[in-house]
């Protein structure tokens, strides 16, 4: 009862969507929007290595010591960007090491990620300046780019981009199958190792937009749709990085004019994407 | 039935005194052994005497405790382009992204740097290699849509899809029909007719390769035997390998081996994968 007439009253609504001022608010985030974009064409690109390589779950790890990371050097005044980062890699670093077989892995991962959570509470509870910084950390945040920030995050993604340039053949073959990729000479464990490095780079810089709890949105989702429609190895990728942004810019356009966080617009157009390409693909399957 | 052979040039495949052991354990020890170009070596023995192990030595993946081998008359190592590999049988997730003709690709390419320029892959070669293995109609088909018996033939498109001198298969024919072992042997045959590819085969079940064996390596509580299909498969041979009495029947041109344990006497259970 109290949810239908919360939904009735025209305050609940203009506080998600509110595009009055829409022309002078779109200025103020010009610098999130190129960061929105830049983010998802990358996270849609490593989306696909991490369907691949069925690490969903390692990514919601790594994510939450980014958090504790980014707490970390709120608390004490550094760079969150570098902490963002420095927790990430750690995690990324671990993870890669403890588990070489998924399930060694997956159980490493459910011991790191309530200890890198709780870490993160524990240094927000601590930090004393703005709120706002401290939830944008879970739940995301768009106003909260600034030039040298941007910097940050467009140097990391093309040092991804470029990283996954490099590594793509012999990755993809490790990935889809490594024993025959080891017999051919690909450097499997090696790969791996650089590949979560990227992976936590990529991390890092998603939970400065979408926040800790919701990077899935945007380093899984898209893969995963792309997925359920082609097995083409050039269009995964592609459709991925096409699903990734679309889902970034039109989760900040639409955030812009309310006052509720960016994520729940993020996650709602991937998932909407990944209900469709459900859909699409049942025929697919079918047809064979 | 004989490959090719020339004299002057180094065996295909050679080793010397070579011992392999993981711990206390040995699985076999002081081998001797050298495959020529265009021969066929059939693998035998019971689960955990190191047939898979025999395979990985070869592809650098795993060094040797004792002994040498050589390949191509150098030391071996790891990626060496002349050896393809057919690995055992796994089923690939239904999502991965990957059509029969991309496995295929992988066996020219996959493991160099970079991304491939879309103009630069050879698809008419990879097409080819798939309608060898009567799965051309396949090549657009995802590789987790195709039954284990396709995957298994596409597997081989891509082992063979570059000129090999020397091509390992372990447990090549496990999940095919009839049909299928059919085409696979004989298409492993035609590699080794046309272009000397040497074979090693490492399979339980010798009958559908029979009339393509030269000399079988019979693998059995950490010792060996080496020899033509009927100087190894014989109820004295194998019952003193195995330390138990073990019959090798013959009924028509099928070979029955009865009453040989199926793990390996003095080792413990099960195939070793470091």
């Amino acid at each position: 009862m109290s949810l239908l007439t919360a939904a009735a009253d025209p305050g609940i609504w203009h506080r998600i969507f509110d595009f009055s001022d829409y022309g002078s608010l779109l200025r103020l985030v010009h610098n999130s929007l190129i960061a929105g974009a830049v983010l998802g064409i990358v996270g849609g690109l490593i989306s696909s290595f991490v369907m691949m390589r069925d690490l969903p779950f390692a990514v919601h790890g790594i994510s939450e010591l980014s958090f504790a990371g980014a707490a970390a050097a709120l608390l004490v005044g550094v760079n969150v960007v570098v902490g963002s980062i420095v927790g990430s890699l750690i995690a990324a670093v671990v993870i890669g090491a403890l588990g070489v077989r998924a399930r060694d892995r997956n159980s490493s991962i459910g011991v790191l990620m309530p200890f890198g959570l709780g870490l993160g509470v524990l240094f927000l509870s601590l930090y004393e300046g703005r709120s706002a910084n401290k939830f944008g950390l879970l739940v995301g945040q768009i106003v909260a780019v600034d030039a040298p920030h941007l910097a940050w995050l467009l140097g990391t993604c093309a040092v991804v981009a470029a990283g996954l340039a490099i590594i793509w053949r012999p990755l993809s073959f490790a990935s889809t199958d490594p024993e025959a990729a080891a017999a051919a000479g690909v450097p499997v464990r090696a790969l791996s190792a650089v590949f979560m490095v990227l992976l936590g780079l990529t991390v890092a810089m998603s939970v400065q937009i979408v926040g800790a709890l919701l990077v899935l949105s945007i380093i899984c989702t898209p893969a995963a749709a792309a997925m359920r429609v082609t097995a083409s190895p050039r269009i995964v990728p592609a459709l991925s990085m096409v699903f990734g942004l679309v889902a970034m810019l039109g989760g900040i356009l639409l955030a812009v004019g309310g006052t509720v966080p960016i994520s729940p617009y993020v996650t709602t157009i991937s998932f909407a994407i990944y209900v469709a390409c459900r859909l699409l693909g049942r025929r697919r399957a079918l047809a064979r | 039935m004989t490959g090719i052979v020339t004299r002057d040039e180094p065996p295909v495949l050679e080793f010397e005194g070579a011992t392999l052991g993981y711990g206390t354990r040995t699985l076999w020890s002081q081998l001797d052994l050298t495959v020529r170009r265009g021969e066929f070596l059939a693998v035998l023995g019971a689960n955990g005497s190191g047939k898979t192990s025999l395979l990985r030595t070869v592809l650098g993946l795993q060094p040797l405790t004792a002994g040498s081998l050589f390949v191509g008359g150098r030391p071996v190592h790891r990626g060496d382009p002349a050896i393809g590999y057919i690995p055992q049988q796994r089923r690939f997730d239904p999502l991965t992204p990957l059509r029969a003709r991309d496995l295929v690709r992988q066996g020219l390419d996959g493991h160099r740097w970079g991304c491939a320029r879309p103009g630069r892959v050879d698809w008419g070669r990879i097409v080819g290699a798939l309608d060898d293995v009567d799965a051309g109609h396949l090549a657009d088909v995802p590789v987790g849509l195709l039954s284990g018996g396709e995957q298994q033939r596409a597997r081989v498109a891509q082992a063979l899809v570059a000129h090999r001198d020397l091509l390992l298969c372990d447990e090549p024919l496990l999940s095919l029909d009839l049909a299928g072992q059919a085409t696979v042997t004989e298409r492993i045959d035609r590699a080794r007719r046309e272009h000397g590819t040497a074979v090693v085969f490492v399979t339980h079940e010798i009958n559908p390769v029979l009339d393509h064996v030269d000399r079988v390596l019979y693998l059995a509580g950490g010792r060996f035997r080496i020899g033509a299909v009927d100087e190894v498969l014989d109820s004295a041979i194998l019952s003193d390998l195995y330390g138990a009495p073990v019959e090798v029947l013959r009924v028509r041109d099928r070979i029955l081996v009865v009453g040989a344990p199926e793990h390996a006497h003095h080792t413990h259970d099960d195939e070793v994968h470091p």
